[in-house]
């Protein structure tokens, strides 16, 4: 739109903004193969993949793991099905306490992390519900909903209303055009906002402090550690794993919804 | 797929499938209502009634020494949240929530506007994931990769060496308010870690309000005689307020309800989120925790009170 240049000190602020945004990403992959086995000097000494095959025989490290696959999924499951419903129920007619509802959806990324996790422990104390692997799902399921919700209703609202008219003229009923028609419209949209979800849930600290009990997410290993600083290699490389599992999704939802609105909806987190 | 609809409706029976879709189709208020029950009953259910149970716990009465909580409803934890300890702790927060709000502006002003008025295509893709990637990348460990940066013997200091800013980092932490003995442990570092984390957030709305702004008003401004300097102070700022103002949002609110980087980074002292956290684990004072979880959704709704006249709803 305008034919005069950016000035060097835009092109600098903006691409060393970059910079700094992705320096210390960086630093974390740059760390797990360091040969060091104590401080974190700079520049590193040397490289070695040991660090990976001790941090994946360390049987507390793969409990974490295999914790935090497991509430990720189970939360990402009930996401998906219940930010699809609201999504179906929002995206088209307006109706008494719409506007409401969409906020409710919104509140539990919306409210700092600290309410909804006291919220729902004190919840779970006054029921006699021991925290552990089913209240930290709970906490999760609830704020995954609204990223689904978003990817969805974005996608619901793409597409064309007649659509699902004309299949329903031509004598489908309600299930073959959920199957035919509206699935694989929605398709990519439902796989990135899962993936997304999964990522946060898979990263979640805040509540999950607040719910996990005696549990221990992969994120609250790394807390853990950090505040006892025994082992900084296997720290390095489950640092390393955890950025991966988070980047890998926003790039992934990003080819499947390219083309459209925004990837991750209102991004708060 | 058009093959599949037609030989699966030839007949004039009527499957009970069938009859309860055309059902749905007709009366779409009982749709809509079937839809709506699961998510409403979750979020109702589980996720309001904790928080209202949360409000109530409020006013519970703690006993000092029985370390107990009894039902007895009391103002008093409302009331000690003004005591001159606790209002040093919210008064921390907020003003490096304010801090953190301003930095990130500033910083995320270039490359937002760099973003929206000089990249395309190809690049512009390239800024959107290199902006998204920081910020759905792990929170936990983008926290943990600055006590590295910062930590003795790191990155922070080499690079401080062989510019040679080591008498300028010096005078910094010196200074009262915002200094410490080591950048890992000052305000200062605590701030930088902030700013770093909460900056995407800041960037993309801004970005998209600069995105919006009609080409036409800045040729007219520059036909009317505006030097591009005078464009930008009175067209192109003023029009991205709206933008600034719906990245605070998220950087107020995510610093105020921090808990973990105040944990790592920075010299000892409550935040809001850190003092939730110790009263209702280590004190198990769950009445006052539930009473400090006030302040946040309080100072939070006074803000958007604030940035709403900005225009801030219409950026989101």
């Amino acid at each position: 739109m305008h034919s005069e240049k950016a000035s060097w000190g835009l092109k600098i602020a903006a691409w060393g903004g970059l910079v700094f945004l992705h320096f210390p990403i960086l630093i974390i992959f740059v760390y797990a193969f360091n040969t060091e086995d104590a401080a974190f000097s700079f520049p590193p000494k040397g490289f070695t993949l040991k660090w990976i095959s001790v941090a994946f025989a360390r049987p507390d490290v793969l409990e974490s793991i295999k914790l935090s696959l497991q509430i990720a999924c189970v939360a990402t499951l009930i996401a998906l099905v219940l930010g699809t419903l609201a999504s179906a129920a929002l995206y088209r007619r307006d109706f008494f306490g719409k506007d409401g509802i969409s906020l409710m959806l919104i509140l539990p990324i919306a409210l700092p992390g600290i309410i909804t996790g006291l919220a729902l422990l004190s919840a779970f104390k006054t029921l006699g519900i021991e925290p552990g692997m089913f209240t930290i799902i709970v906490g999760h399921a609830t704020f995954c909903v609204v990223i689904v919700y978003n990817n969805v209703i974005a996608r619901l609202r793409r597409t064309s209303h007649s659509l699902i008219e004309a299949s329903m003229d031509l004598g489908a009923d309600g299930w073959q055009t959920f199957r035919y028609i509206i699935m694989p419209n929605l398709g990519s949209a439902l796989l990135a906002g899962g993936m997304l979800a999964f990522a946060l849930s898979f990263d979640e600290i805040i509540v999950t402090t607040f719910t996990a009990g005696h549990e221990r997410t992969l994120p609250i290993w790394l807390l853990n550690q950090l505040s006892r600083p025994r082992d900084v290699p296997v720290t390095n490389v489950v640092a390393m794993l955890v950025m991966m599992v988070t980047l890998l999704p926003i790039l992934g939802a990003y080819y499947l919804t390219r083309g459209g609105e925004s990837v991750a909806g209102s991004g708060g987190k | 797929m058009g093959q599949t609809f037609n030989a699966s409706a030839p007949t004039q029976r009527q499957s009970p499938r069938r009859r309860f879709s055309n059902l749905l189709y007709r009366r779409p208020n009982l749709y809509v209502s079937l839809l709506l029950i699961p998510p409403l009953l979750w979020f109702g259910a589980i996720y309001l009634g904790s928080l209202l149970g949360l409000l109530w716990q409020g006013f519970y009465t703690f006993d000092d020494f029985s370390m107990t909580v009894t039902p007895d409803l009391t103002l008093a934890n409302f009331g000690a949240l003004f005591n001159p300890a606790n209002f040093d702790v919210i008064r921390r927060t907020l003003t490096m929530a304010l801090a953190v709000s301003i930095a990130s502006a500033i910083v995320a002003f270039p490359i937002a506007y760099y973003m929206a008025r000089y990249t395309t295509g190809k690049t512009k893709a390239f800024f959107y994931i290199a902006v998204m990637m920081p910020m759905w990348a792990s929170y936990i460990v983008k926290a943990y990769a600055w006590t590295l940066l910062l930590a003795k013997g790191g990155v922070a200091q080499w690079f401080v060496q062989h510019l040679g800013w080591g008498p300028m980092l010096q005078w910094l932490l010196s200074v009262p308010g915002i200094g410490g003995s080591t950048l890992s442990t000052s305000h200062l570092g605590r701030f930088m870690v902030f700013v770093y984390i909460w900056l995407p957030f800041m960037i993309l709305p801004i970005q998209a309000s600069l995105e919006r702004l009609p080409p036409s008003l800045l040729h007219a401004s520059a036909d009317l005689g505006a030097t591009p300097r005078q464009t930008f102070m009175q067209v192109i700022l003023p029009l991205s307020v709206p933008g600034i103002a719906a990245g605070s949002i998220f950087t107020f609110s995510l610093t105020l309800g921090d808990f973990i980087v105040p944990q790592l980074i920075g010299p000892p002292g409550y935040f809001i989120g850190s003092m939730v956290y110790a009263q209702q684990g280590a004190i198990g004072n769950m009445p006052m925790a539930a009473a400090f979880t006030l302040v946040p959704i309080v100072l939070i709704a006074v803000y958007l009170a604030i940035v709403k006249r900005l225009g801030a709803f219409d950026a989101l």
